[in-house]
């Protein structure tokens, strides 16, 4: 591998949280090698549904990390991108679905205004104004201005671009087998194509972070989580935010390892629905599962009648990173120096990962941090 | 045998599809897009892209390249979306 520079930082994966991480030590005037063993934004940052959400997260150092992100992910979409990244301030819409469900969206609510978080409890009536196509007889939910969608693959990739803008080296196909370290020190990483030498090595090996660092001074624990998303045929304007359900809420949070489907829908600007949520523990196997995708047209099918005569032309499926605890793990790793990790994001990759890379940039370079980083820290695991 | 396409009537060999039997003819376009009302039709002709779609007793969405060819069928240039009926 041609080494034109010595680099600053060399950035272990090249998915969104790679992609943010490079663009903002770039910004700080870093030279930045990112190594991605595949093609860039291939694994799990091109698998889910541009979800930017407040509405998801109950109060806690996720949601502030997420206000953080959702701040820098308005700054990125002003900033000079040559491709549109669709980023839409659609906001979102949490659904009632069973009886009992007002009161508890009531109290989650509250918590949330207690949190500086904008949210609109919503009757009947004003539900049904907000999302005419809903099937009829729901109760109401709750209405989250802040929530937004992105086209993470365009975003990724715009993030990359911006980063080689400013200096940074990527380098695809290529395999980081392990670390150099030298009496407890970071000197670099081994790759397939040769070694790389850095003082810094930040890793961002999303879902594969479990193998990666299986041999590491602190193994991290992250596992995979996978999930399908359904692709509708391009359709007019017939869901107008992001909708889904209490229950999904419920799913993200449980440590279960067998399959949870509760419902997401969204529209995108192409015109496609895509329609979620699945979540299995089953290691890597990505072999399909007709009963996945059955469940979850029917689950959507409930909510919109229209889709029953709607042609589904894909699916598609990936790894989340689940981080045990699910909190994401960013932060310098306990025992090895110089070397920073900025994986486990679940299902909040494409959300956090402005704020993920902003954070990683400012520890890197010693500056303040924007917020208290605590709660993420790598050494909770040591 | 013949089915229809927007009131003309085509005819086919058994077994053909309803696209191939179009082609034959020399009519290469199935539908408009959705933005720009440009003309699309058979593109892969397996049935992965999604291009060649049309109105096939009814039902938007069809894909012309894999549906058989039946006698009495009607076809019809799908514009746009074909659900216009759904927009909010």
């Amino acid at each position: 591998m041609d080494q034109l520079a010595v680099s600053d930082v060399i950035i272990i994966g090249g998915g969104i949280i790679g992609a943010a991480s490079a663009y903002h030590l770039s910004l700080a005037g870093l030279h930045v090698h990112l190594i991605e063993r595949g093609a860039p934004v291939s694994g799990t940052s091109s698998r889910g549904e541009g979800n930017i959400l407040v509405s998801d997260k109950p109060p806690g150092p996720e949601l502030e990390l997420q206000k953080f992100s959702s701040g820098l992910w308005a700054e990125f979409a002003e900033s000079d991108l040559e491709f549109d990244i669709e980023l839409e301030s659609k906001g979102g819409v949490l659904l009632g679905t069973a009886d009992g469900a007002m009161q508890a969206l009531d109290g989650y609510a509250t918590t949330h205004e207690a949190a500086g978080v904008q949210v609109e409890r919503m009757d009947a009536k004003a539900l049904y104004e907000r999302e005419p196509n809903l099937a009829p007889g729901l109760p109401g939910g709750l209405f989250y201005p802040g929530d937004l969608q992105v086209m993470p693959v365009i975003a990724a990739f715009e993030m990359l671009r911006a980063a080689r803008q400013h200096g940074a080296t990527i380098t695809a196909y290529t395999e980081v087998l392990g670390l150099e370290v030298s009496k407890g020190v970071v000197k670099g990483v081994k790759t397939t194509r040769g070694s790389v030498s850095a003082p810094v090595v930040v890793n961002c090996s999303g879902a594969w972070a479990g193998p990666l660092t299986s041999s590491w001074a602190t193994p991290l624990p992250v596992d995979p989580r996978r999930g399908y998303v359904l692709v509708t045929s391009a359709l007019p304007h017939v869901v107008r935010h992001k909708v889904y359900s209490a229950e999904y809420m419920d799913n993200v949070s449980s440590s279960d390892a067998g399959l949870q489907a509760s419902l997401v829908v969204e529209g995108t600007k192409s015109g496609t629905v895509l329609i979620g949520a699945s979540r299995e523990r089953i290691g890597f196997d990505d072999r399909p599962r007709a009963e996945i995708v059955q469940r979850l047209a029917s689950q959507a099918i409930a909510i919109y009648p229209f889709l029953a005569d709607v042609r589904l032309i894909r699916y598609y499926q990936g790894f989340r990173p689940y981080a045990d605890g699910h909190l994401p793990i960013i932060g310098p790793d306990p025992s090895v120096s110089g070397l920073f990790h900025a994986v486990g994001h679940e299902g909040v990759g494409i959300a956090l990962a402005p704020g993920t890379g902003r954070i990683i940039a400012e520890m890197i370079t010693n500056r303040p941090l924007s917020m208290d980083m605590q709660a993420f820290m790598p050494s909770r695991f040591n | 045998m013949t089915f229809q396409f927007d009131g003309r009537d085509i005819e086919f060999r058994p077994g053909q599809s309803v696209q191939g039997a179009l082609v034959a003819v020399g009519v290469l376009s199935t539908r408009t897009t959705r933005i720009a009302g440009a003309p699309r039709g058979m593109f892969c002709g397996i049935g992965v892209c999604f291009d060649c779609l049309a109105v096939i007793d009814g039902q938007p969405d069809q894909r012309s390249c894999l549906t058989p060819a039946e006698d009495g069928m009607v076809v019809c240039r799908q514009e746009g979306t074909g659900r216009d009926d759904l927009g909010v």
